[in-house]
Formats: structure tokens, C-alpha cells, sequence
């Protein structure tokens, strides 16, 4: 019975061990000092751990946090995700982006907070503060998996001193550009094309390389500008064939191939969606449909693609339907949030720990420490935009036009779809019709035929 | 042939013990997982989605849909991915890295000085130096706008060519050509050098011309070489990713091969059935090549040179 008493001892040991232990947690996200969403890094790293230090030391808890850099791309972090979840690893805390919610609860790598922390985590006196359709991005069939960072609007961004040297905009004037259809965006494009022959004029996301930047920031905002979505919310199915979705490629054909009003090939080279922030920077493109994240975190002074003078040379503008009250519900104008946030690892060792550092840093005070690093749209009610006029604004602007993303596990097969369509017609590969036609055989087979919406006449 | 027998020193169940460690070892590295591969090809498993918690027996349609002659030539498409890795095989080993090796080592053959020294240290250096790097740098390389090869082309006038645009999959054979050739350099130059001086001596006295020296001296000798660098070239190009850090199979697709292609479907889409279905077909074109090079190594083995 000699190994009993091994037992005995080893457990003793462990026992007496995790006494007064330290315990080490870890945050990441695809975010990097001085580089991607350094922003994030900051206030974590600098408002938000030492805090919470502090605030379990007088607990008499000691706690290390640390902060994961991850440079990558969305995609990147996806696929690193699934790999350490599925072998029971990974940060405590991981950055996460909504939408990939159901698919990963679907393959059982994540949990709802409240199987995680137990039903203590409604105790948190910050939910009031949380409304229901902000829970909801990080939700999925009704459970909550984490906390949204916030949610955001896409608009055209465009470069006022292009405007003004071409004659758009008289110089001087502080006069603002705001299309009414797309023929007026696109004669706009058209004139800063013959005037300003080095410029792209107009760079609208599109192609498999932008991965889910593409669906959203160009797709999106041009689907829902022909009345219909990708999804029908009330029958539950897609929208396979469609006039609308012709017309959308129609328009992808025209700025890429008939009229070269965008370069199509900066769709599609490696590191695509890098190359529009750079050229955007430089004045090298007009117009660029983006999120406001591109606003905030790319173009913002400190960032990694900054322009100095951001606020003087861009201005935007909301992204019209394709005629007045064309648009999605009929709306004269279209738009579509997303949102990220953080979410606990179920595969934690500290859930208790990780739910307290989660929560302290969605408190008012550490998101309002946020709004000073970089102010945007929160989760928190309480919580308002400030210091930046033109977030707000774009906010306020926005935000009864917008629209989400189906939750459900098979959206992001079905984006990549989407994608692919766009790249097939702006690289002339094939028309508008055989690549929605290759497009809704896809979804036939992702979905099945009974979830596929054909329709020729609207 | 007959089996000659051998006078054992070990009895037989001694010199299985022996055996089993290794055995072991490759039953649980090798065996077992291309056994894995093979089962999960018939199924939808992946990580993410239902098929995440709940795979199922799916039949043959991974495979089915690899082989779905109506689309499988799309960009993007298997068919698509396995005639670039054809013509990259071809381009890159066959026409490439094996001819000019030759050239290299029968160009230096019985010289020695600075410019053999040179010569062979940049092949060995772009033969050994991480991928990563090297694509780093072929990257720069061919940029349209800053690379130094269109920059050394429009000294003689020619305008910019957008390499990695409009030749994605001629880009990377060029890329493999210079990262492979030292293996064949090298395996040729060891061989010139096992040819007996007397050959070359009685080659001289008889007056025999260059083209005559190779035909009948050097092709004769260096031909079981000449067949290993084909095969093992051929068996190298095939499984290689590293032109992935350059083009990530793009643009459009264009320059993917099939082991970029099992890649995207396995790590990126992260499913893995279908992944595991390239995989196994991958496997076979592996064994019937390696198949070909180990059973004629064998066969030189057992009547010598």
C-alpha cells in the first residue's frame, strides 16, 4: 500500500499549494500595441488590469493579468480559436466577434456565461446598464456568451481635399457630399475618375481575400440598397435568386469592369484589405465604404494607418439605396452593425476570476476610461460618446437605418459564398448571372434547396 | 531470385523485441494516423458547426464532390488546384531545379576556385535558409512597385510587370526553381565526381567533343542519380507549401495547389472531412511515387550499378 500514501501526499501537496496561490489570468485579442486596435491594448493594459490588481489585492486575492497580442488577421484568430478550444485550451478571456457565436456553440467550443460562472454572473449590477439588443450580439438562442465592446455602423468615407481639389465640393465652402442614389455616387466617381485620372475613385469591398470585410463593409451595403437581405428574418430562408441580388453584382460590374471606377485587382492581391487603408491614407483613393472602426481605430492620430489632419481630409457619407426609399424596409438609406466583445473561455480554471475581470472592466468607470482612449458607440447605455463629435454623429445618423447579420451557424459558410460571388464578377470571371446562379447552387447544398429562395420578378 | 539464408544470431523472439519499439513508434506516428485520415474522410467531421459535436457517416460524397466533373475545373476548385500542381511539378522540378542543377554541377565540374565557391554557397544558402524568410524576401522581390526585379527591368526599358498579379503561378516555380536547385546541384556533382579520371583521360585521347563526352560518359553514369533527383524532386514539389507565404494560392486562386488546397478546406474552413478526403488523395499520389522510387532503388540495389 506504499502507493496510497503517495496519493496521500501528492494530493496534500497540490492542496497545500493552490494556498495563497497566485493565480494568472489571460486576456487576447486580435489587437497589438502600436499597431491593430492598439487602442484596446491600451486601455486593458494601462487602465484595466492594474486596476483590477489592485481592487483583488484589497480582496486579498493576488492576480496577474496578461494581455495576448495577436497581429493576424479576423480570419486567423478564427481558426486559432477553434483549434485551442477544441483541445481544452486558450486564453481565460478570448476577444470574439459575434457572429462566430453560433457556429462555435454549435460545435460545443463555447458556453453560455452563466454555465460558465453559474448563476451568480445576473448578480452583476452592470446588466441594467446592457440593453436587450446589445446582449444579443454576443448572444445566441436566447443565452448570453459574453460582453460587446459595442456595435458600429458602416458608411462611404471620402477625402475632402480630393473633393475640393476636383471640384466635388467648392474649397473652402464646409460644404458636406451625401448621395441620393447610386447613379449620384457613381457620377460622382465617374467625374473624379476623367478630373482626377491617379485617383480610385471609389473602393467598395469585394472578393474571398477581405474575408467577412467584404460581406459586410461591400455586400451588405449594397444588397440592402436593392430593398432585400441575405436572409428573409420571417420565413427563415435565403435568398438565393433575386433581382435584387443581380442588381447589387450589376453594380459591383459596373464600378470594377465596365467603368473601372475601382481598382479591382487591389480586391484581390494578399493583404488586400491593409493596401485600401494605406492607399486611403496617401489620398491615392476617393471614396472607401467602411466601418466606423476604420474611423476610430485605422485612420484615428496614434493608429497604425493615422492620418494626422483626419478630421480636416475625411468626411463621410451614408450609403444610399439604390433610388430614394429603394432600400431595405424602404429606406432611403442603408447600413448594417456587427459587434465584438469578450467572451469566457469555458475551458478556464479560474471561471470566478475571469467573470470578476470581465465584469470590472465593462464597469462605468473602466468603460469610460475607454470612451477617453478612443470613443465610440458602447454597450452601456450609460456610458456616452465623447470627445468625438463625428463618431456620435455618425451614430445618431445611423443607427435607426441599421440592420444585423442571421445568427446562425451556417452564415459564415454562406458569407464566404457571398464573397466569392463578388469575386468572380469583379475579376470578369463570370456575368452577374452565372455567378449568382453558381452562388445560390451553393446555398442549396449548405442549407438545403427547402431554405433557398428562388425568385426571378420582384 | 532466391532468398539467401542467413545464420541468425538472435533468436526470433529476441529480435522482435527488438523490433517493437520501432514498430511501436511508427504504428502510433504513421499507421494509425493515416488509418484516422482515412476514416474521417468518409465523414463531415469539422470544428466548428453542428458537425462540430455530431459527426456522421457521410459515404463517398467528400470525395464525390472533389470529382464533380461539371465544376471541378473552377478557380477555387479542386480540379483547378491539381492541374496547377502539375504544371507547377513539371515547371518547377522536372523542366527547373533538376536540368540546371546538372548545368551547375557539370559547368564547375573539376574547377575549383572563387566563383565555384560562390556559386555553390548562394544555391546551398537559398536551399537551407527558412521558408519564412526567403518568402519574405521573394515577396520584395517581385513587388510591382518596389521590387528590385522590375527595378532592374526598367533599366532596359521594360515596364512594370505585376508578377504576383498577372503570372501568380510562374512566380512561384521561378521562387521554387531558386530554392531547389542546390539538392540536384549538389546530388550531380557528387556523382561527376565518382566518374574515374581514367574516362575523361581516355575521352582526351581520343579527341571526343563535348556532346560526345555526355552522351557516352556522363548520361550513362549519372543516369540512376539523375533518376533519384527526378523522383524525389517530383515527391518534394508536390507536398511543398512554402509558395503559400508568398501568394497564399492567390490571386483568384490561380497559383493554388493541392496541398494549399488541403489547407484551406482543413485549417481554414476547418473542415475536416473534406480536408482528410485531399488528404488521403494526396497520400496516394504520394505512395504510387514513392512506390516507383523505392521499388527501382531496390531493384538497382539488388544488380548494382
Amino acid at each position: 500500500m506504499r502507493w496510497c500514501w503517495l496519493v496521500v501526499m501528492l494530493v496534500l501537496g497540490v492542496g497545500l499549494s493552490t494556498v495563497g496561490e497566485t493565480i494568472t489570468l489571460t486576456v487576447t485579442a486580435r489587437a497589438v500595441r502600436g499597431g491593430v486596435n492598439s487602442a484596446l491594448v491600451e486601455w486593458l493594459e494601462d487602465r484595466v488590469f492594474p486596476a483590477f490588481v489592485e481592487w483583488m489585492r484589497s480582496q486579498g486575492k493576488d492576480v496577474i493579468v496578461n494581455f495576448i497580442q495577436f497581429g493576424g488577421s479576423d480570419e486567423a484568430l478564427k481558426q486559432q480559436y477553434a483549434l485551442d478550444l477544441k483541445v481544452g485550451r486558450g486564453a481565460d478571456i478570448l476577444g470574439f466577434d459575434g457572429f462566430w457565436i453560433p457556429e462555435f456553440d454549435a460545435a460545443g467550443l463555447i458556453k453560455p456565461l452563466e454555465e460558465i460562472v453559474g448563476s451568480q454572473v445576473w448578480d452583476w449590477d452592470g446588466w441594467s446598464y446592457i440593453p436587450q439588443g446589445m446582449r444579443e450580439i454576443l448572444g445566441y438562442r436566447g443565452k448570453v456568451y459574453g460582453l460587446p465592446i459595442g456595435t458600429d455602423v458602416r458608411v462611404i468615407f471620402y477625402r475632402c481635399d480630393l473633393f475640393e481639389k476636383a471640384g466635388v465640393i467648392p474649397a473652402g465652402s464646409g460644404l458636406r457630399w451625401q448621395p441620393r442614389s447610386w447613379e449620384e455616387l457613381l457620377n460622382t466617381a465617374r467625374y473624379i475618375k476623367k478630373v482626377l485620372p491617379d485617383v480610385i475613385p471609389l473602393q467598395i469591398n469585394a472578393g474571398t481575400e477581405m474575408g467577412e470585410a467584404t460581406t459586410m463593409q461591400g455586400w451588405f451595403m449594397v444588397l440592402l440598397g436593392t430593398g432585400i437581405h441575405m436572409y428573409d428574418f420571417e420565413t427563415g430562408k435565403w435568398y438565393g435568386m433575386h433581382p435584387g441580388i443581380l442588381e447589387a453584382l450589376n453594380f459591383y460590374k459596373t464600378v470594377y469592369v465596365d467603368e473601372r471606377l475601382g481598382d479591382a485587382r487591389l480586391q484581390l492581391i494578399p493583404g488586400a484589405r491593409a493596401r485600401t487603408f494605406e492607399l486611403f491614407r496617401d489620398g491615392k483613393i476617393a471614396m472607401l465604404v467602411e466601418g466606423d472602426w476604420f474611423w476610430r481605430s485605422v485612420l484615428a492620430p496614434g493608429s497604425e494607418w493615422a492620418i494626422p489632419n483626419r478630421n480636416e481630409v475625411v468626411d463621410w457619407a451614408m450609403m444610399p439605396a439604390k433610388e430614394p426609399g429603394a432600400g431595405y424596409r424602404g429606406q432611403n438609406f442603408v447600413t448594417i452593425s456587427g459587434g465584438t466583445g469578450f467572451i469566457l473561455n469555458p475551458n478556464t480554471a479560474h471561471p470566478q476570476e475571469a467573470w470578476a475581470l470581465l465584469s470590472f472592466a465593462f464597469s462605468w468607470e473602466m468603460q469610460m476610461e475607454f470612451q477617453k482612449i478612443q470613443p465610440r458607440i458602447r454597450s452601456r447605455v450609460d456610458v456616452p460618446v465623447i470627445g468625438d463629435p463625428v463618431m456620435s454623429e455618425m451614430a445618431k445618423a445611423l443607427l435607426p437605418y441599421t440592420t444585423v447579420r442571421p445568427m446562425l451557424p451556417g452564415y459564415p459558410k454562406i458569407s464566404y459564398q457571398a464573397q466569392l460571388m463578388t469575386e468572380r464578377v469583379v475579376s470578369g470571371q463570370m456575368s452577374p448571372e452565372e455567378a449568382m446562379a453558381e452562388y445560390a447552387e451553393a446555398l442549396k447544398s449548405i442549407v438545403g434547396p427547402e431554405s433557398v429562395i428562388v425568385l426571378q420578378e420582384k | 531470385m532466391k532468398r539467401r539464408d542467413y545464420v541468425s544470431i538472435l533468436p526470433r523472439s529476441v529480435a522482435f523485441a527488438f523490433l517493437a519499439p520501432a514498430v511501436l513508434f511508427l504504428a502510433t506516428f504513421l499507421i494509425f494516423p493515416v488509418i484516422w485520415v482515412l476514416v474521417i474522410s468518409f465523414t463531415n467531421t469539422a470544428l466548428t458547426g453542428p458537425a462540430g459535436t455530431s459527426p456522421s457517416f457521410v459515404g463517398v460524397s467528400n470525395f464525390s464532390q472533389l470529382f464533380n466533373f461539371a465544376r471541378w475545373m473552377r478557380l477555387g476548385e479542386f480540379g483547378n488546384a491539381l492541374v496547377n500542381t502539375v504544371i507547377f511539378v513539371l515547371g518547377s522540378a522536372l523542366l527547373g531545379q533538376v536540368p540546371l542543377g546538372l548545368a551547375i554541377a557539370m559547368l564547375f565540374h573539376k574547377r575549383r576556385g572563387l566563383s565555384r565557391e560562390l556559386v555553390f554557397s548562394l544555391a546551398t544558402m537559398a536551399w537551407i535558409l527558412p521558408g519564412v524568410a526567403v518568402a519574405f524576401a521573394w515577396i520584395a522581390f517581385l513587388d510591382k512597385d518596389f521590387g528590385n526585379l522590375n527595378a532592374i527591368l526598367s533599366v532596359f526599358g521594360i515596364s512594370k510587370i505585376d508578377w504576383y498579379f498577372d503570372f501568380p503561378l510562374y512566380s512561384i516555380i521561378l521562387f521554387n526553381v531558386w530554392r531547389g536547385t542546390a539538392f540536384s546541384m549538389l546530388l550531380f556533382s557528387a556523382a561527376l565526381g565518382n566518374i574515374p579520371p581514367s574516362f575523361w583521360e581516355t575521352a582526351d585521347v581520343i579527341g571526343a567533343s563535348a556532346w560526345q563526352r555526355f552522351r557516352d560518359i556522363i548520361f550513362p553514369l549519372i543516369r540512376p542519380n539523375l533518376f533519384t533527383a527526378l523522383i524525389l524532386v517530383t515527391l518534394w514539389t508536390f507536398n511543398v507549401f512554402t509558395p503559400y507565404l508568398i501568394t497564399g494560392g492567390g490571386p483568384l486562386y490561380r497559383s493554388e495547389t493541392v496541398s494549399m488546397y488541403t489547407y484551406r478546406i482543413a485549417f481554414k474552413f476547418l473542415e475536416f472531412g473534406r480536408g482528410a478526403a485531399v488528404a488521403v488523395i494526396m497520400m496516394s499520389i504520394n505512395f504510387i511515387l514513392a512506390t516507383i522510387y523505392l521499388s527501382l532503388q531496390r531493384r538497382r540495389s539488388l544488380y548494382g550499378r
